[in-house]
């Protein structure tokens, strides 16, 4: 008998998590954020119930600045494997103005946060499943895979449900909900590795090429609309660069890169100095900021 | 994570199918509050070169913030992740943390040391196949340390490393190490651990962790790192002789012409083609094809997430179990069990509590509670009842049989948890000792009078002949003619014959196609226990359908089953009707009768094929007999090979 590799395991692991939930939760959706664990998630989700199509909607929550390349990719790839997708804003954030550049953290909490929180109740999920990993950052290595929120939608970090070997606890109070995080054991070089190996489809942002950039605090910022207000001291250059992470892109800074291919952006990320959040401006707020937001709801 | 562009050498291409192929192991590390546990995890991250840069300038600016070693490097930092832990200065949760090296990627549980946060502690070791124990040198082994290891242990880690930290504070001694190390070496005896490293350490300064310490040259054993690096542990499911085992999670029907088994694979391989029984209900079938997304693959192994076809249409849902038909598990519904109590509430005697095992969720009601053990000197103590953190060994009853393993042997099907009914918490977690009292449905009791002991002393090899074929073809004169000549030279025998069986055992059954099913499996599991009572035991049976022939063969060893299909045109069988029965049935008095409106699924490759039109009875059962003295089934000098 061939003993599995890494990949194998990590990849078995998360498809009985995909599994278990839908067994044993009444409305399971995929926080769909576009991004590549997204993608990966996606690809897990289509194997682990192949071949039928994985009974959830893909739930997208669009901040209003989300990537143009990003929007194109979700619907295409929603269409391609012909699954329900539903998109989610927060009408009354974008209504009041409330934009990136105006209003630093509350933005992410208004137009993320919020909105999750909205589109949720709205639906009435009763488990999401997130692309998150404990690899990350500090306080999702301490997060157990199935992860209860409040009727508030918070997390209360000391009071845990323990989670032995593969048996999860799926079952709620009323007014409970889940999330799961299939990914919670793969690190950043699995994902990528997992992506180079299975052909798993990612958004071209990830991968460099040239685009017009501005730079900002020391942060390149794309252009990729008109939407970004530009100062006259601004000065747009086409520079060949690539992300990291994707959010909004207003908040997402860009890499300079010659990376043009998977191996290329698995190389970079290998000799890289700086963590993959690094990019993401709204996690840079207090070292604590994450655990904060995450007991107010944050995915 | 600084890694340089020189440990590329060759290419990002080369790096990447290495990384690929390398092996996962999972540790625990535990150790008493200031062991040192974060500042060795955080060590071996940065060792390692886990550790950003970004990441590197926030520790620095963190050590002088809060750290607790006077501004310089605090690594415990590194770790120790939620804002309510520093302010305590402690580790409250489990925290899994990634790293790598050349040769394997690992996944460690950080787990707290805490007395109230056991459960945490079992948590992290439930999926763990080793455990770093740390021990502070000044202080050796104690309470904790005897603690932890208990519970490891409990949880069938059989790994152990016992790492002696904070060796510069007694001044790098080998006596001291070597105390610890004897003394560990004879409490590890009491409980159940194999297999024991020992390394003396300095986490702060990283002696021994990757690399060898010039300030203990008198250690000659491998570094940590080195023996997480090579040290080997498998999963007891993961041998090779293991039986397969998959707990079904979901049955997959996407369209009327597929019907899938989704679930992991527990224990064991399989391949398409191969009997599986489905537990509890015992019902055979075969494995038709097997399929890894959507992709199919000629075999899983344990570890796999599948999706499993049965070439029958047998009743199977989520919470079953799937085994080798061959090597089943036991079905019980009362056990003995050990359960750690994980909640504020209380564990009651004949409260009732969800159990949720493998893919199956039961009632279960616990009592009595037989004793519960000191953790810290392992004695066994009266109680009524089990406090959090408890751990108590404990009869228990569930409301349905489940198909099960002792905890020691698989994890998966003999590891539970409790859930509350009200609150739907988890509130323990528990391991199956072994079964009380077996269910009707229990297939195996190892007994030591076993078939080879009963075939030595008859001097055969027990088989089943299963005649088959019309009614009137001859199976029960031919099988009478050869279970004479195999009683005239000594063997021991049975005939069991259709008609006779439906006058008792199967008096109930009708001639339904259902009916023709239980029929058969009833003939079948009688023949089997027949055959392990070292007989030779004669079916004679029209058997009329491929699929119970072939759950009947499923149920015994290969080259156990022979198969002898009679042989005989439907009008000759006819014209013979020595019962006068195609005549009742041509005349529509007897229904579903074989041959005339029921139909008879002639065998594929039947062992012997006998043309009972051409041959005598007598001719037909020699044939038989040859076939037995050339199979060595039966022989006059008693050389046995089974």
């Amino acid at each position: 008998m061939s003993a599995l590799d890494s990949l194998q395991r990590l990849e078995a692991e998360s498809i009985h998590i995909f599994r278990e939930v839908v067994a044993e939760s009444e409305k399971p959706v995929m926080l769909y954020s576009v991004g590549k664990d997204s993608s990966v998630m996606l690809h897990l989700a289509l194997k682990a119930f192949a071949p039928a199509k994985p009974p959830f909607a893909l739930l997208h929550i669009a901040s209003g600045w989300d990537f143009r390349e990003m929007l194109e990719f979700r619907d295409a790839t929603a269409q391609r494997f012909g699954l329900q997708l539903l998109v989610h804003t927060n009408e009354e954030g974008a209504r009041a103005g409330v934009k990136p550049w105006t209003h630093g953290a509350t933005y992410a909490d208004i137009m993320l946060t919020e909105a999750l929180r909205q589109a949720l109740d709205k639906y009435g999920f009763d488990a999401a499943f997130g692309g998150g990993r404990r690899d990350e950052e500090k306080s999702r290595a301490k997060e157990r895979v199935f992860s209860f929120r409040s009727a508030q939608h918070r997390w209360d970090p000391k009071n845990q449900r323990p989670e032995l070997w593969q048996l999860y606890n799926a079952r709620k109070n009323r007014g409970e909900s889940i999330r799961v995080f299939p990914l919670s054991n793969w690190t950043e070089l699995d994902v990528w590795q997992y992506i180079h190996q299975e052909g798993v489809p990612i958004v071209p942002l990830y991968l460099a090429k040239p685009r017009p950039v501005v730079t900002r605090d020391g942060r390149l910022l794309m252009v990729d609309d008109d939407r970004l207000p530009l100062a006259a001291s601004d000065r747009v250059e086409i520079k060949s660069v690539r992300f990291r992470t994707l959010g909004c892109y207003p908040l997402t800074a860009a890499t300079i890169s010659d990376a043009v291919d998977l191996p290329g952006v698995i190389e970079e990320m290998l000799l890289t100095t700086t963590s993959e959040r690094e990019g993401r401006i709204v996690d840079q707020e207090g070292a604590a900021s994450m655990e904060k937001k995450k007991q107010e709801g944050y995915f | 994570m600084g890694l340089s562009a020189d440990l590329l050498p060759d290419g990002i291409e080369a790096y990447l199918t290495a990384h690929q192929r390398k092996d996962l192991l999972r540790f625990i590390t535990c150790g008493s509050v200031d062991d040192g546990k974060s500042s060795l995890i955080g060590r071996l991250l940065y060792e390692t070169r886990m550790v950003f840069d970004d990441q590197f300038h926030a520790l620095q600016e963190d050590s002088k913030k809060v750290g607790t070693r006077g501004g310089e490097l605090d690594f415990a930092l590194l770790v120790d992740g939620l804002a309510a832990e520093r302010e305590q200065g402690i580790t409250i949760d489990v925290a899994y943390r990634f790293f790598s090296t050349a040769k394997r990627k690992f996944i460690v549980a950080d787990t707290p040391g805490h007395e109230q946060y056991t459960r945490n502690m079992v948590t992290g070791a439930s999926t763990a196949d080793l455990a770093v124990i740390l021990v502070d040198a000044r202080k050796g082994i104690l309470t904790q340390t005897r603690r932890h290891s208990f519970l490891v242990a409990l949880l069938g880690i059989r790994h152990i490393v016992l790492a002696v930290n904070k060796m510069d504070l007694v001044a790098y001694s080998q006596s001291a190490f070597e105390r610890f190390e004897q003394e560990y070496r004879v409490f590890a005896q009491q409980i159940d651990i194999s297999a024991i490293t020992c390394i003396p350490v300095c986490a702060l300064g990283g002696d021994n962790l990757t690399t060898h310490s010039a300030r203990m040259p008198w250690y000659p054993g491998p570094t940590l790192l080195e023996h997480l690096e090579s040290v080997t542990v498998a999963a007891p499911g993961e041998s090779a002789d293991a039986a397969f085992r998959m707990p079904v999670q979901w049955v997959n029907r996407p369209s009327a012409d597929f019907r899938g088994f989704a679930g992991l694979v527990a224990a064991g391989s399989v391949r398409p083609g191969e009997p599986l029984r489905v537990l509890p209900s015992g019902r055979i079938s075969q494995v038709a094809n097997l399929f890894v997304g959507e992709r199919e693959v000629p075999e899983a192994v344990a570890g796999q997430s599948i999706t499993v076809t049965l070439t029958d249409e047998v009743d199977v849902s989520r919470g079953d179990v799937l085994a080798a038909a061959a090597q089943p598990p036991e079905v019980a519904n009362q056990f003995e069990a050990t359960i750690i109590w994980m909640h504020d509430e209380p564990l009651l005697q004949g409260r009732a509590y969800l159990m949720k095992i493998g893919t199956k969720t039961v009632t279960a009601t616990v009592a009595p509670i037989k004793y519960r053990v000191n953790v810290n000197t392992l004695e066994h103590l009266a109680a009524k009842k089990l406090d959090l953190n408890d751990i108590g060994v404990c009869g228990i009853e569930l409301s349905s049989a489940i198909a099960f393993e002792p905890y020691r042997d698989s994890r998966v099907l003999g590891g539970f948890i409790l859930i509350d009914r009200v609150t739907s918490h988890t509130v323990g977690a528990g391991l199956l000792n072994f079964a009380l009292r077996r269910s009707q449905n229990v297939h195996w009791q190892a007994l030591d009078v076993n078939k080879l002991a009963r075939a030595r002393l008859s001097r055969q090899k027990p088989c089943i002949l299963w005649f088959t074929g019309l009614s009137g073809a001859g199976k029960s004169t031919i099988a009478n003619l050869v279970e004479k000549q195999l009683h005239g030279e000594g063997r021991h025998t049975y005939l069991l014959d259709g008609d006779n069986v439906r006058h008792g055992l199967n008096k109930d059954l009708g001639f339904t196609d259902a009916d023709r099913v239980e029929n058969i499996r009833r003939v079948a599991e009688v023949s089997r226990l027949m055959l392990d009572a070292g007989l030779i035991v004669m079916v004679s049976f029209i058997s009329p359908f491929i699929s119970e022939r072939r759950m009947a063969r499923a149920l015994v060893q290969p080259g156990e089953f022979i198969e002898i299909y009679v042989d005989t045109p439907l009008e000759v069988a006819e014209s013979r009707d020595a019962k006068g029965l195609y005549g009742k049935a041509r005349r529509g008095e007897l229904k579903n009768f074989t041959g005339i409106d029921s139909p008879y699924e002639p065998p594929e490759n039947p062992e012997i094929r006998l043309k009972s039109s051409l041959l005598t009875p007598t001719a037909a059962a020699l044939q038989v007999m040859g076939y037995l003295r050339e199979g060595g089934y039966i022989d006059v000098e008693g050389e046995w090979e089974i």
